[in-house]
């Protein structure tokens, strides 16, 4: 009994799975020295929403997406749904490319593997191809399908979205 | 001198233009009167930039309350508080077996929905209710399938890191014992380790405990109802036998369920299993007494490729089981796979089983494709071939069909 007590409290203070890692105002300040520009809007107009459709493989739930961007950087919070809860993800890109992606709050019961450094690493330098698809290749977790699947989509979804804005100089 | 007579006339000419006032029917207004003009259009022009911004602000506002209608809309869905989900498999088996006997089926194998409830952030319901073989009669007759709770717990985050559940759930054991969608594996059929030597879909009612460390490991230990294996008859000692589906089940001899898993680099997973059953018959001096199950398994990713591996052992204490040659009952299988598309995929698995019944003693290559037309849509066919280890009678070779879904 001693025992099982030392490893629930061992596990108590070295583990992590559900929670909030890191607040999305935080995570924005950071991405800007802590002087972020005002937040932009991007309304989700009828072409958008298609595209964004194509992607998610749903309809988006939001009628615009609010960002911040600097020069060619912008900065994305997004939510998707491994299996049956949201995941918020914070994205930073520039130059068309993943600059930065981080876990900010994960509620799914499984699939918590997909916030660690060691699998969001794989997702650094990738763009968006003709066919909308990441340049590179990821690599799953076993067990964690539908949060990889997620993550995999906000990653492309920030992507696209970054080329609609100004900040992209391939902006439209 | 000449511009500024010119930009006059150019003013001039464009209010007289704009106010619909023509040479010849007024005379020229003066500097002082275009200046009023002038003045007037640009107050104009700012209450026009007031008043977009206002409608901004309220095409806005609008748009906030419509997003937090939509993010708190209660009842089902996937962002309410109670979830609903499922999935099934319906196959199609067209098997020669060495006595002659042949099998041509078509089953639905599986039909499941969850349901799921959010009582806070922090304590949650998750249940699945699982009709096999196309369910049963009322009398229990005709049908060959059967209606069943596969899981019913409610699990509370002790804190942010540290889960706790209690009610029927899921042996951590193996691979597909917990993640058993049909998009999520290769073959038609589940694997055979996993029926005969860890009796998947293995259900179990206790209380269990999770955590998550953060550097990729993960531990699992549960108290819950043994196994109640039969020491008599045509299954006696088979490990698949003694489940209980928690129906009154026997709980003299608690099991103990203690399971370790690594996924801390992107492809790879390692787990092991330990699972001890002081007596898996739940009945005392029957000679089959005190069982320990060894589970181990390998899954590796990269790119289109997948490997998995995974061996799972019996050690079964008792006389009468050791006289019938099933204290240890052991399997193991190998599995490659190549994804050409990311819709389409082949593998290959060599199967080595050693149960306790003649018909549980085979080597079994199977060998197919799945085709996900969506991501989570799977068509599956594959071919296999068993070879038993004790008489040709029991070889099995053919092929299988199948469509499965989740949602």
């Amino acid at each position: 009994m001693k025992l099982l007590t030392i490893f629930l409290l061992c596990l108590a203070t070295t583990a992590m799975a559900r929670g909030t890692y890191q607040e999305p105002a935080n995570f924005v300040n950071d991405v800007f020295d802590n002087s972020p520009p005002a937040a932009s809007r991007l309304w989700i107009t009828k072409p958008l929403r298609n595209s964004i459709t194509k992607i998610l493989g749903h309809k988006p739930d939001s009628l615009r997406v609010r960002y911040w961007g600097e020069g060619k950087k912008t900065a994305w919070i997004l939510d998707e749904i491994g299996k049956e809860k949201p995941i918020t993800v914070g994205i930073v890109v520039s130059d068309n490319k993943i600059k930065r992606i981080k876990v900010l709050i994960f509620r799914e019961s499984r699939g918590w593997e997909v916030r660690h450094d060691f699998f969001t690493n794989q997702f650094k330098g990738a763009s968006l191809t003709s066919a909308q698809s990441l340049s590179k290749p990821i690599d799953g977790i076993s067990g964690a399908t539908l949060s990889v699947r997620a993550l995999t989509k906000i990653s492309r979804l920030a992507l696209y979205l970054h080329q609609q804005t100004p900040f992209s100089h391939d902006s439209p | 001198m000449k511009y500024q007579g010119l930009l006059r006339h150019s003013v001039l000419m464009a209010t007289l233009t704009a106010t619909g006032v023509s040479h010849a029917a007024a005379p020229a207004p003066s500097l002082e009167e275009l200046w009023q003009v002038i003045q007037k259009q640009q107050k104009q022009i700012e209450q026009l930039k007031s008043k977009t911004q206002q409608t901004d602000a309220k095409v806005e506002a609008t748009g906030e309350i419509l997003e937090k209608q939509v993010a708190n809309s209660s009842g089902h869905g996937s962002k309410g508080k109670t979830t609903i989900g499922g999935y099934g498999e319906l196959h199609y088996n067209n098997l020669e077996e060495g006595d002659g006997d042949d099998i041509k089926e078509i089953d639905l194998h599986r039909f499941v929905l969850y349901f799921g409830h959010e009582f806070n952030e922090r304590t949650r319901f998750v249940s699945e209710l699982e009709v096999e073989h196309g369910g049963v009669q009322a009398d229990g007759s005709t049908l060959d399938g059967e209606v069943e709770v596969e899981q019913a717990y409610v699990e509370l985050d002790i804190n942010d890191q540290l889960s706790a559940k209690g009610g029927v759930f899921l042996v951590p054991a193996g691979i597909t014992n917990e993640t058993h969608e049909p998009p999520t594996f290769y073959g038609v059929e589940r694997n055979p380790v996993e029926n005969i030597i860890i009796p998947s879909t293995w259900v179990t009612g206790g209380a269990a405990i999770n955590a998550n460390f953060s550097n990729g490991i993960s531990a699992d230990f549960a108290i819950h109802s043994g196994l109640e294996v039969p020491t008599t008859g045509g299954s006696a000692f088979r490990i698949r036998s003694g489940r209980q589906k928690i129906s009154n089940a026997k709980a003299n001899d608690l099991a103990y369920t203690g399971r370790v898993k690594y996924t801390g680099v992107p492809g790879l997973e390692l787990a092991a299993t330990l699972n001890y059953q002081s007596d898996i018959s739940q009945v005392s001096n029957d000679g089959a007494d005190s069982a320990t199950l060894l589970a181990a398994h390998a899954i590796w990713s990269r790119g289109p490729f997948t490997a998995k591996a995974l061996y799972a052992t019996w050690d079964i204490d008792g006389r009468a089981i050791k006289a019938a040659d099933g204290d240890k009952q052991d399997g193991y299988f190998v599995e490659g796979s190549y994804k050409l598309r990311s819709d389409f995929g082949v593998f290959a698995r060599y199967n080595d089983v050693d149960g306790v019944r003649v018909q549980d003693e085979f080597k079994q290559f199977d060998v197919g494709f799945n085709w996900w037309p969506t991501e989570d849509v799977v068509v599956k066919v594959d071919y296999m071939d068993r070879e038993n280890d004790n008489t040709s009678d029991r070889d099995v070779d053919g092929f299988n069909v199948g469509i499965g879904y989740q949602f």
